[in-house]
């Protein structure tokens, strides 16, 4: 075990994959010269060289397109977008070209592509820059979608990633990129689909998405000092394919159900899950199943409506007590 | 090469100023399989059009008739490892680079016998061994793509060369400016091939292009370009050999400007509003393959009557796909999540990715949800999908306590503690 930072579980991921196969390389905007926005790129232009490390124009859209196009040709392209916001100027690679070649052409192609980047508030970074857009990605047919909450769990997904034939939505958080973790020595890749269960407990089950998981954990320490509520914590890992079973098996040990993201309720990824676990296992819920979600605005700039406007603890705490009252 | 006053003086809708002659004969019989491919074409897209009135061509049908040569002189200038790709008008690319016509046709008729296995039609004709990397339907959406494929062309040190054909409405898109500039700055083994129909639907070029001599449209981004008159296929062949060179010799990506004209309009429900008959008339008597026709008679390479004979060939080269795609099985209703993923470790059926049950191809019980009694059963199973009486009967009458949904209720004093960890990135 070795304790490091998200972000060089991230670096650490992508260097290793590069040396095992020729045919992985990065390209981004200032991945390389600058070493990344968030400095997850740090040291693999010198390592790599400017072939497999290239930095771009700032054309997301061309950016993604020409990665999926590699892709297609037989190359394992990492393509990083800066943040998510920006990656809306790619929807149209990403779901028109990406997620749709291999179904529309009959499973003629295939593209084996990562498209990184990170999401989420907390630096009064305003409207543009600090969404939390996981139901977006979610919602398309065709593409994998990791929202990693832990330097393990970001160095063992991104492996997989990258070694997958299909194309992977892989969604950071800029509040995480500095988390200090444990992260297995030669730690291999990491299944998709297999949620963590973060904290075991028997009344009520938190599901924390991306870096809502680290909420829903610290809100059940809480639960257990202040209201003597043992609640169990899961972080789906990845939510394309997600691993209902073990959500199910923790409702139906509990009875109740939270579910915790930083993005926006309607048509969030809550709303999904609440619609699989009433549909999978209506007769074990006790309780409504509780949501808490960011507040439904654009973010703002303030630091004190920007404070507003994403969960928080407490408010997990709330809607575990909520499952709680008599319904 | 033109040096750019000849080219400017060249410009205009009649040809490139050089007349027919001009341009080189390759030997007989690569000169008769330009005429060959062009004639399946015109009575491919013509039979298909009739196939589309018949509704056995559902959706979209857009028709190459008159842009035969653009599309066959192209093709004939590529080697079998070079990359093609192309727009939603490309049943002409896929044949001319040797596609199964049935399996084309197939493809239009949405059967599992199609290129495609009818899951993309029309639009979305593709053929990997071929190295025919696709029809798109998203105008411009290409563009990228090809760059990326030049790039792994590239970055493998192989010298194939991919050839990106575009429509001119596809000039305006965002895609053209960022691909071209990073083509040029990367200096990719790439192709543009802007086939000028002169009309982006039903917008003519001028009312949609502030620049319409769209071959200089990307020099100011590194690409430079030429005009071909689109209607010789001849001239469109030896302009597009030309480029390729460059292409694959000197890693210089270049636009190539085919003016070219639908005879048909933009998709075969177009009224055709936007222009004048006589418009169309002037342009048929450019038929391309006329043109062509005149070239070898001339050259002694053919006469009247071998013409005639290839015509009827091509017709019944038709009529076998025609044939084929009628007899060719519907793709079956439990194969509707087939090719969704690649399956391996990480995905092994599609409800194994959003759904509780790990088995492949639940996929037909959904379909029959609604309207059989299936629906009914799944709805007392649980299932996903229920009706929405099955929803109003379960649920409670009682409303969810409040307090407890959305953070911005109370987060007034709301602390950071999450973010203490934070290190300021």
């Amino acid at each position: 075990m070795a304790a490091m930072r998200y972000r060089e579980a991230l670096n650490q991921a992508m260097r290793e994959e590069m040396e095992a196969d020729e045919s992985v390389f990065l390209m981004g905007e200032d991945v390389g010269v600058f070493q990344g926005a968030f400095k997850v790129t740090e040291g693999l232009l010198e390592e790599f060289g400017e072939k497999r490390v290239r930095d771009t124009p700032i054309s997301e859209n061309t950016i993604v397109g020409m990665g999926v196009g590699a892709a297609m040709a037989g190359l394992r392209p990492i393509v990083e977008i800066m943040t998510v916001n920006f990656a809306l100027l790619a929807m149209d690679q990403i779901i028109n070209s990406a997620a749709h070649i291999h179904y529309m052409f009959g499973g003629q192609a295939k593209v084996p592509l990562v498209i990184r980047f990170p999401q989420g508030g907390g630096h009064q970074l305003g409207p543009t820059h600090s969404h939390t857009l996981e139901a977006m990605f979610l919602h398309v047919p065709g593409l994998l979608v990791a929202v990693p909450s832990t330097p393990a769990d970001a160095k063992g997904l991104l492996k997989s990633a990258i070694r997958d034939d299909n194309p992977v939505i892989f969604i950071e958080h800029e509040s995480l990129y500095g988390m200090r973790g444990d992260v297995p020595d030669n730690g291999g890749p990491m299944r998709f689909g297999e949620a963590a269960v973060r904290r075991e407990g028997s009344d009520v089950t938190i599901v924390g998405i991306s870096r809502m998981a680290v909420t829903a954990a610290r809100a059940a320490e809480k639960l257990a000092a202040e209201e003597d509520i043992e609640a169990e914590v899961i972080d789906p890992r990845t939510l394309r394919p997600l691993d209902l079973d073990t959500i199910l098996d923790s409702v139906r040990k509990t009875n109740r159900c939270v579910i915790v993201e930083e993005g926006w309720p309607h048509g969030g990824v809550g709303a999904n899950l609440a619609a699989l676990v009433q549909e999978q296992a209506f007769d074990y819920l006790d309780a409504p199943i509780q949501r808490v979600t960011g507040a439904d605005v654009p973010m703002p700039y303030s630091k004190a409506l920007e404070q507003a406007a994403m969960p928080h603890e407490e408010h997990v705490v709330k809607a575990a007590l909520a499952t709680f009252r008599d319904v | 090469m033109e040096s750019a006053a000849q080219k400017k003086g060249s410009r205009t809708a009649q040809g490139d100023g050089r007349g027919r002659r001009e341009h080189q004969l390759p030997p007989r019989d690569e000169a008769l399989e330009l005429l060959d491919k062009m004639l399946l074409i015109r009575h491919f897209e013509e039979r298909a059009q009739e196939m589309y009135m018949k509704a056995k061509v559902g959706g979209f049908l857009h028709l190459a008739v008159g842009e035969e040569a653009t599309v066959v002189g192209t093709t004939s200038a590529l080697r079998p490892q070079d990359y093609l790709l192309s727009t939603y008008r490309e049943h002409g690319q896929a044949l001319a680079r040797g596609t199964d016509p049935k399996a084309v046709m197939a493809e239009l008729f949405g059967r599992e016998g199609g290129v495609s296995h009818g899951r993309g039609g029309s639009m979305h004709l593709y053929d990997a061994e071929r190295r025919f990397l696709g029809g798109y339907g998203i105008v411009g959406g290409n563009l990228p793509l090809a760059a990326g494929v030049a790039l792994a062309s590239d970055y493998r040190g192989d010298d194939a060369v991919t050839l990106c054909m575009f429509g001119d409405g596809a000039s305006n898109q965002g895609t053209f400016g960022e691909t071209m500039n990073l083509a040029a700055l990367w200096k990719l083994p790439v192709v543009f091939l802007v086939v000028n129909n002169q009309y982006g639907m039903g917008t003519a070029l001028s009312r949609h292009s502030a620049v319409t001599d769209l071959s200089s449209k990307a020099e100011c981004l590194g690409v430079p370009g030429e005009r071909v008159d689109g209607m010789d296929v001849l001239a469109v062949r030896e302009c597009v050999a030309e480029h390729v060179r460059q292409a694959r010799e000197e890693r210089r990506p270049t636009l190539v400007e085919a003016l070219t004209y639908r005879f048909r309009g933009h998709s075969a429900a177009d009224p055709e509003v936007y222009r004048t008959k006589q418009e169309v008339q002037q342009w048929r008597e450019r038929d391309p393959i006329l043109l062509y026709e005149n070239v070898l008679e001339e050259a002694g390479y053919i006469d009247h009557e071998e013409i005639e004979r290839r015509d009827r060939r091509a017709v019944e080269i038709v009529d076998e796909a025609v044939a084929f795609a009628d007899q060719s099985p519907e793709p079956a209703l439990e194969s509707l999540y087939d090719n969704i993923y690649v399956l391996g470790d990480q995905v092994q059926g599609w409800y194994s990715v959003d759904e509780r049950t790990p088995e492949v191809h639940r996929g037909e019980d959904e379909h029959e949800v609604g309207t059989h009694g299936v629906a009914h059963e799944l709805a007392e199973a649980g299932a996903a999908y229920a009706g929405a009486g099955d929803v109003q009967k379960r649920r409670r009458a009682e409303k969810v306590p409040d307090g407890s949904g959305e953070g911005s209720k109370e987060a007034d004093q709301a602390s950071p503690a999450d973010t203490a960890y934070e290190d300021g990135s």
